[in-house]
């Protein structure tokens, strides 16, 4: 609705330009990134990956435009949001970004079908206009056949199958995952990532995955490695995830030690 | 589009804590139930007090000695039977002026007694009140003339002393003293708290002598229409005036008593009404309590709307509507439950009419629905300023 006509199709679906962003915790200042350049473009597959603390959640949300910057600038579907009120912000994120959260975060009281819809409403959709095309997503992501149920008639991959459909529904330029399989066993986990990556591959949706799972992050082409505030140079991007990486036998929180070192001076990563 | 899908989660939020709605719903039920029948009540008590001042009749003036106010002394009449004549000549309608000299007296016929109002009076009365006969006749101007022991008793009283024989010829003692009956009133139902079908009406002449009196205590006058009220009222104190120039008489108009008492009972209504309504803003306080309960429970819901494209007035809109339609279905209810009540009030009990009004409710419904925007305005303007990433976060 926004932003996509705003500029060309070459602008990059998200962009940082030396970002910060600081809090006022109980009076002390606490810079949360300190400094942070990165592009995601269109039809990316990237995983953000770091300590819990390094700043990871911070950038994640100002990727989504869920926050804004202190300093630096940030665009979202090509689009400044330092210039946007919060319901422009709210409108660009409606058109760009589609949200998967660890806890699925769908509501409770309500229908696959009408948790699917909801983003449409605020896009101004008729509702019969809205289920048609949340009923689409949800054949998508292979849930056609569970319209009508509830979450909790739902096991947790399914949960997180209807979230990624809501996140699809809008035809965003970027699906941005916060631990999405973070509340799934590894087989469901692996299944969520399946798709995530059928997504990008066939629909063209650029990925960008929050984890500390360094399987998880490894099957993406790139790694963003966040670490205090800033990001770490990391090696050249890999097209395809090596099935026999190490970091397979050793998931979750041992295999952080491998991204400390020495911290990096601030820097662009995009491809 | 957006207000169907407002409306829809309302409706959803309300199902799903039914107990909560409806006890939030309680507090406007009551209050708008209470202003409800309260006003009915009023109402018509109101339109009772119209209905007997115009039942007397129409255009009616009543003259009396002294000067008509709240704390003044009762004067002592000096009014003849003549200055009735001297008016009625003046108004150019003699024998159209009522006078009335009452006192109350037991009346008796065989074992059985009442204590009842005597008004002597003059054949004008049927002329300027209205108090059909059931049966007989009215006075006679002869029997003021004579003084003749002759009476017209109410419909009550007539139950009362002759159980259900007939009283006509009959003879009753008024006051130790023998009148025989020659009318029966038909029943008009009592007046300002008097019941005037237990009265007991004599030639004017015969009561002063059975109280021993040579005044009379009032006229009562009757004016061809409204705007001769005034000419007739000036008339009759000018005549007054001039025969009696060192005192002061009052003209009392029904338009006058209905002004003072209809003002009395306006301001008991809206009494009360006030009192009510203290209700409804108790029942606003908890459905804003409970508004600013669901904003919090919801937080992460809010988060997740906001964060899909949910604009501040998107969300402050469903919250809005939400406590609306918790103070409008109360409001619905509460007016359901005080037309019923007044109605049943009234029906019960012969003391308490009720007249619903149209205005009542529809001002009830609206002020139901002012509460629920007002009490829920604060609750619903927080959960549209809540920050995506605060409320996504929240657990």
């Amino acid at each position: 609705m926004t932003g996509q006509h705003v500029t060309g199709p070459a602008a990059p679906a998200l962009e940082a330009i030396d970002v910060t962003r600081s809090y006022q915790l109980d009076g002390v200042t606490v810079e949360a990134l300190r400094g942070v350049s990165l592009t995601v473009g269109r039809g990316d597959y990237a995983a953000v990956v770091g300590p819990s603390g390094s700043g990871k959640s911070t950038l994640m949300h100002l990727l989504g435009g869920l926050d804004r910057p202190t300093t630096g600038v940030l665009r979202v579907g090509g689009r400044d949001i330092a210039a946007l009120t919060g319901d422009e912000l709210a409108a660009v994120r409606n058109a760009t970004i589609g949200f998967v959260f660890q806890a699925f975060q769908l509501l409770g009281r309500t229908s696959a079908v009408d948790n699917v819809a909801m983003p449409l409403v605020y896009r101004g959709l008729r509702r019969a206009e809205r289920r048609r095309r949340a009923r689409e997503a949800l054949e998508r992501v292979g849930m056609g056949h569970r319209l009508d149920h509830r979450p909790a008639q739902l096991s947790g991959g399914e949960q997180q199958r209807v979230a990624i459909a809501r996140a699809l529904v809008g035809d965003p330029q970027v699906l941005l995952a916060d631990e999405p399989t973070g509340n799934l066993d590894t087989r469901t986990g692996m299944e969520v990532m399946a798709l995530l990556e059928e997504l990008n591959r066939n629909q063209g949706v650029a990925v960008v995955i929050v984890t500390h799972d360094l399987d998880v992050a490894a099957r993406a082409h790139r790694q963003i490695r966040v670490r205090d505030g800033r990001l770490e140079p990391t090696p050249a991007p890999t097209p395809t995830p090596d099935p026999t990486s190490p970091a397979k036998q050793h998931p979750g929180r041992p295999t952080e030690r491998h991204l400390t070192g020495e911290v990096a001076g601030r820097g662009g990563t995009s491809s | 589009m957006r207000l169907a899908e407002a409306w829809r989660v309302a409706v959803t939020a309300l199902r799903a804590n039914r107990l909560r709605s409806l006890l939030t719903m309680l507090g406007v039920v009551i209050g708008v139930a209470a202003v409800v029948v309260l006003v009915a009540i009023g109402t018509g008590a109101k339109q009772e007090v119209e209905n007997q001042v115009n039942g007397l009749g129409a255009n009616l003036i009543i003259v009396v000695p002294g000067k008509l106010e709240f704390g003044s002394a009762p004067t002592k009449s000096r009014l003849e039977l003549a200055d009735a004549d001297r008016i009625g000549r003046a108004l150019g309608t003699p024998g159209q002026v009522a006078v009335t000299l009452s006192s109350g007296e037991t009346v008796r016929f065989g074992n059985n007694s009442a204590f009842s109002t005597v008004n002597g009076t003059n054949p004008a009365v049927p002329e300027v009140f209205v108090r059909p006969i059931a049966r007989g006749q009215y006075l006679r101007e002869s029997d003021v003339d004579t003084r003749r022991r002759v009476a017209v008793i109410g419909s009550g009283l007539a139950a009362t002393l002759f159980e259900g024989a007939d009283p006509l010829g009959r003879n009753l003692s008024v006051g130790g003293v023998r009148f025989r009956v020659i009318g029966v009133f038909a029943s008009v139902g009592s007046s300002l708290g008097s019941d005037r079908d237990n009265e007991v009406h004599i030639p004017v002449t015969a009561a002063q002598r059975l109280f021993g009196d040579r005044t009379v205590d009032a006229f009562a006058l009757k004016a061809p229409s409204t705007d001769e009220i005034e000419g007739v009222r000036a008339t009759a104190l000018a005549v007054l005036a001039d025969r009696y120039p060192d005192e002061e008489f009052s003209a009392v108009t029904q338009d006058q008593i209905l002004g003072t008492v209809g003002r009395i009972l306006g301001l008991l209504t809206t009494v009360l009404a006030a009192i009510a309504a203290i209700s409804l803003l108790v029942g606003g306080v908890g459905v804003s309590n409970i508004m600013l309960v669901s904003v919090r429970e919801r937080t992460r819901e809010i988060g997740l709307r906001k964060a899909v494209g949910a604009r501040t007035r998107d969300v402050t809109l469903q919250f809005l509507l939400e406590a609306v339609l918790l103070t409008t279905i109360g409001g619905i209810l509460g007016i359901a439950l005080g037309v019923g009540g007044a109605l049943g009030l009234s029906a019960a009990f012969d003391q308490l009419p009720a007249v619903i009004t149209w205005w009542s409710p529809a001002l009830a419904f609206a002020v139901s629905a002012a509460v629920g925007i007002f009490f829920g305005v604060v609750p619903a303007r927080r959960a549209g300023r809540l920050e995506p990433v605060v409320a996504l976060r929240s657990e």
